[in-house]
């Protein structure tokens, strides 16, 4: 079923995990810190032997990646700048999420598995749809930049 | 398919047919208020370009501030009909600016019914049991096409903003249905460019943004998520977002108001919920569900309470007060009066519901319950928009639009399957012509049609329903006054033209004119002069500055329209013919928004008789009395009575003649009044060339045309200051 790239996304679960813990500072806490250490664990070993053999999503994971460190390095300077031309900041930042999201739409719909729940969408439909999703938001984007 | 054909000529004839009442019993001109405006800037957009109307600053309204046109209004309506206009041209038919406007309405309607048709199908389209689809889609479309409720707002003339926005709604909505069933990306973009649309067209794009996560929020909450529902989201609200802020007026609302912030909300979600979904399946279910539960603990604390935090701490905007009214049914009354002088933000009463949806109210709730039934997510998303969307119904009037097209939805849907199961008698009438059980079958195939009967007599009734209340209630424009003879002829009251075209001819082309603000597009449209307040109530200072100026006494106003620029005054009064929406009656709204700001100067208490009456006559209140609207109105009021008591036909109230006459104005002078004294004009007199102050000078003459009898004379000493 859906793989999501396990590196650029769990990140933020730990971060969140870590004030969770220190709500409840239990031994619960520890168990539930060794118990995400082991599920993160198995998530990567099962997301590494799933794509072996599949280089596009590798491919589109890698792109993944990409737009998320892009997205973070953005929101980053923006916190170090200041938002002054706002839209720009917008037009950006937007950009790289929609394009992810986008991206991983199109990662569900193109994978075999999902074949039963797409009825009636081939991977090169949903490869068409990418494609015109994405100028839609192009064009959007750069308009907004100004 | 030609049948099919045929019944959607026949349906989108009938939509358009019946919106033609006012334009073939009348003219074809704009009605109401708010439409003028957008006639308005329509014009200039055709005469200009497409550029200069983005750019366009508004120099003849709210007349000291002026309004930044093109960032404060909605461009959608005005565009579509700019292009209709174009290609038009292009085609050879050119046809008048204002032809296509009043007609926008009735040519939408009719694509309206065609997206209910495509609505219902898409919702009904993984229904098992209703065997003809199209049954239950062309029953709403039919249904839709002539439904009073939403006739009301798209009647021929009336181009206001809802004429292409419920078109525009029920296409956005059955692209989402649509992409919510195949999970395509495609669907989700169109989506959001018809949701683009929709928020360049209304304010109530709102609802929208709204309905749609929560429709994806309780999907997710049914254990119903799934992969279509992750792309189609996601990539409407991506798309939709970064469109929506497109038009200026929106601007960066979508990330800063709390109005949208459930779209945001709902869209994190869903990115937490994939990668748990992709979670469980990597996991054992123990780890998982441990995990699930911090993880969900988590994430509402901190996405709550940042919500909270943020609108604490002003990063976003909390509830504009139009919305917040919706939930807090007192708030606009208490706070700001101007959003609850508007008639149409009261309360629905139950007979208005009757009224514009006839019989679709009570096949409604069984529509309701035959989503439940079948509960799949369409059919989710109709019960969504149905429980929403009565419940906006019930506390504002002008909400019925929106509740009209998910009412035919559901009306549609029972009927479809009421039909289906009465009409079906192949079986019946197989085994009767067999001669097998003739009895039985006979009986079935009677009680059926019986049923089929009853509801085919319903909806003739429904049509006759509304083509009544269309024509009856619906079709008057509000800008020619119809009323009958005795001996039934028509008589046409045409005072408003009357004026406003003396305004247009008469005076200086950059005279200033004060009128409430009900009046200020109309007075922008016909009589081309420049306002003060308008329709568009942005400034609420301002508006209480006019309402000040009209509820104090004359000395006072005279100082505030000194520094106005005031050149006239236009006042509405229905005294003399029993015309009720005049201001004498919107009088107390004045003095209540102007008491807002001024307190200390105006208090709603003092117009009021010691018994608590609202009165005109001779027992007014002296601030009643001594008031600028007051005067304005009942100026001469007592000489077309030749001496008799004047009555006022509204109030019912009876001036005694006396008293009449002695109502006076010295700061202005009647430059108009309408043949029915429905609307008065007034001229701000200059400055007097000596420099006395004209309520003295008027003073003066009274009291002298008094003394000539009495030959009176007093030589005092003046008590004066220094002079410095």
């Amino acid at each position: 079923m859906a793989k999501k790239d396990a590196k650029s996304k769990s990140a933020p679960v730990i971060k969140k995990h870590g004030s969770s813990v220190a709500a409840e500072p239990t031994a619960n806490a520890i168990s539930l810190f060794q118990e995400l250490g082991t599920s993160m664990k198995i998530s990567f070993n099962s997301y590494i032997s799933e794509t072996k053999d599949n280089q596009k999503l590798r491919l589109i994971d890698a792109f993944l990646v990409f737009l998320v460190c892009l997205g973070i390095w953005q929101f980053l300077f923006c916190l170090l700048v200041g938002t002054f031309p706002f839209n720009a900041f917008l037009g950006g930042f937007i950009a790289t999420v929609a394009q992810f999201v986008l991206t991983v739409s199109l990662r569900l719909q193109t994978l075999d598995t999902n074949k039963t729940v797409f009825k009636g969408i081939t991977p090169e439909r949903a490869l068409g749809d990418y494609i015109f999703a994405s100028l839609a938001l192009h064009f959007v984007v750069l308009h907004f930049i100004n | 398919m030609l049948l099919l054909t045929l019944i959607f000529v026949s349906v989108s004839f009938a939509a358009v047919s019946s919106r033609l009442f006012s334009v073939i019993r009348f003219e074809s001109i704009i009605h109401e208020f708010d439409p003028w405006f957008n006639f308005r800037a329509t014009k200039h957009l055709v005469n200009t370009s497409f550029y200069e109307f983005l750019n366009w600053f508004d120099d003849k309204t709210w007349y000291p501030l002026g309004r930044v046109t093109g960032g404060t209004l909605y461009p959608g309506l005005m565009v579509t009909s700019s292009v209709i206009y174009h290609i038009l041209k292009f085609v050879g038919l050119p046809v008048d600016i204002r032809n296509i406007c009043v007609l926008l309405a009735p040519a939408f309607s009719s694509i309206t019914s065609l997206a209910m048709y495509l609505l219902t199908l898409e919702v009904t389209s993984t229904t098992p049991t209703l065997k003809h689809k199209k049954t239950a889609a062309l029953f709403s479309a039919f249904l839709m096409g002539i439904t009073p409720g939403y006739i009301s707002r798209s009647v021929a003339g009336s181009y206001d903003n809802e004429a292409i926005a419920i078109t525009l709604l029920l296409v956005t909505f059955f692209l989402w249905v649509k992409s919510v069933n195949t999970g395509s990306i495609f669907y989700g973009a169109l989506t959001a460019m018809f949701y683009f649309y929709m928020v360049s067209a209304w304010g109530g794009y709102v609802f929208i943004t709204n309905i749609i996560p929560l429709h994806v929020f309780i999907l997710l909450l049914m254990g119903r998520f799934d992969y279509k529902i992750y792309t189609s989201y996601c990539t409407w609200y991506a798309l939709g977002t970064l469109m929506s802020m497109q038009i200026p007026f929106v601007g960066f609302l979508p990330i800063r108001s709390n109005d949208h912030m459930a779209a945001f909300g709902v869209f994190g979600l869903l990115q937490l919920v994939l990668l748990v979904s992709y979670l469980k399946d990597t996991l054992s279910p123990t780890k998982f569900v441990r995990l699930m539960f911090a993880l969900g603990a988590v994430v509402a604390i901190v996405g709550i309470s940042g919500l909270v935090l943020a609108t604490k701490m002003g990063w976003i905007a909390p509830w504009t007060g139009r919305f917040y009214s919706l939930w807090d049914t007192n708030y606009a009354k208490v706070h700001i009066p101007i959003i609850a002088s508007v008639s149409e933000h009261q309360p629905t009463p139950w007979s208005s519901f009757f009224f514009d949806l006839n019989f679709m109210i009570w096949l409604f709730p069984v529509g309701v319950y035959f989503c439940f039934q079948e509960l799949s997510n369409p059919a989710v998303f109709v019960i969504v928009y149905s429980v929403l969307g009565s419940y906006f119904a019930g506390v504002m009037v002008r909400l019925m639009l929106t509740l009209a097209p998910i009412v035919c939805v559901c009306a549609g849907i029972t009927l479809g399957r009421l039909f289906n199961i009465y009409l079906d008698v192949k079986e019946e009438l197989s085994s009767w012509g067999n001669n097998k059980k003739s009895q039985d079958s006979l009986f079935t195939l009677l009680s059926k049609m019986v049923v089929s009967a009853t509801f085919v007599f319903y909806l003739v009734f429904y049509v006759q329903h509304c083509t009544w209340v269309t024509s009856n209630a619906y079709s008057s424009p509000s800008v020619v006054l119809a009323s009958r003879n005795p001996d039934g002829s028509q008589l046409l009251i045409d005072d408003y033209r009357e004026a406003y075209y003396w305004l247009r001819m008469n005076t200086p082309e950059d005279a200033k004119v004060m009128a409430w603000w009900d009046y200020g597009y109309q007075i922008g449209g016909m009589a081309d002069r420049t306002t003060f307040v308008d329709n568009n109530t942005w400034n609420n200072t301002h508006i209480a500055t006019v309402g000040r100026a009209m509820a104090t006494s004359e000395d006072k106003a005279e100082v505030i329209m000194r520094q106005l620029d005031v050149d006239y005054v236009l006042v509405i009064f229905g005294g003399l013919i029993g015309y009720s929406g005049d201001d004498i009656n919107k009088f107390l709204w004045m003095v209540r928004i102007a008491e807002g700001i001024w307190p200390e100067e105006i208090s709603e208490r003092n117009y009021f008789t010691d018994r608590g009456a609202y009165r005109v006559d001779d027992l007014a209140t002296d601030a009643m009395k001594n008031s600028l609207m007051y005067k304005l109105s009942f100026y001469r009021f007592g000489d077309v009575y030749n001496g008799l008591d004047p009555v006022d036909r509204v109030r019912q109230q009876k001036l005694s003649s006396g008293y009449a006459k002695s109502i006076t104005l010295d700061v202005m002078e009647e430059a108009f009044t309408s043949e029915n004294w429905i609307v008065r004009i007034y001229k701000l007199k200059n400055r007097d060339n000596f420099g006395r102050d004209l309520i003295d000078i008027g003073k003066k003459d009274r009291k002298q045309q008094s003394k000539r009898t009495k030959r009176m004379l007093s030589r005092k000493k003046p008590t004066m200051e220094l002079r410095v």
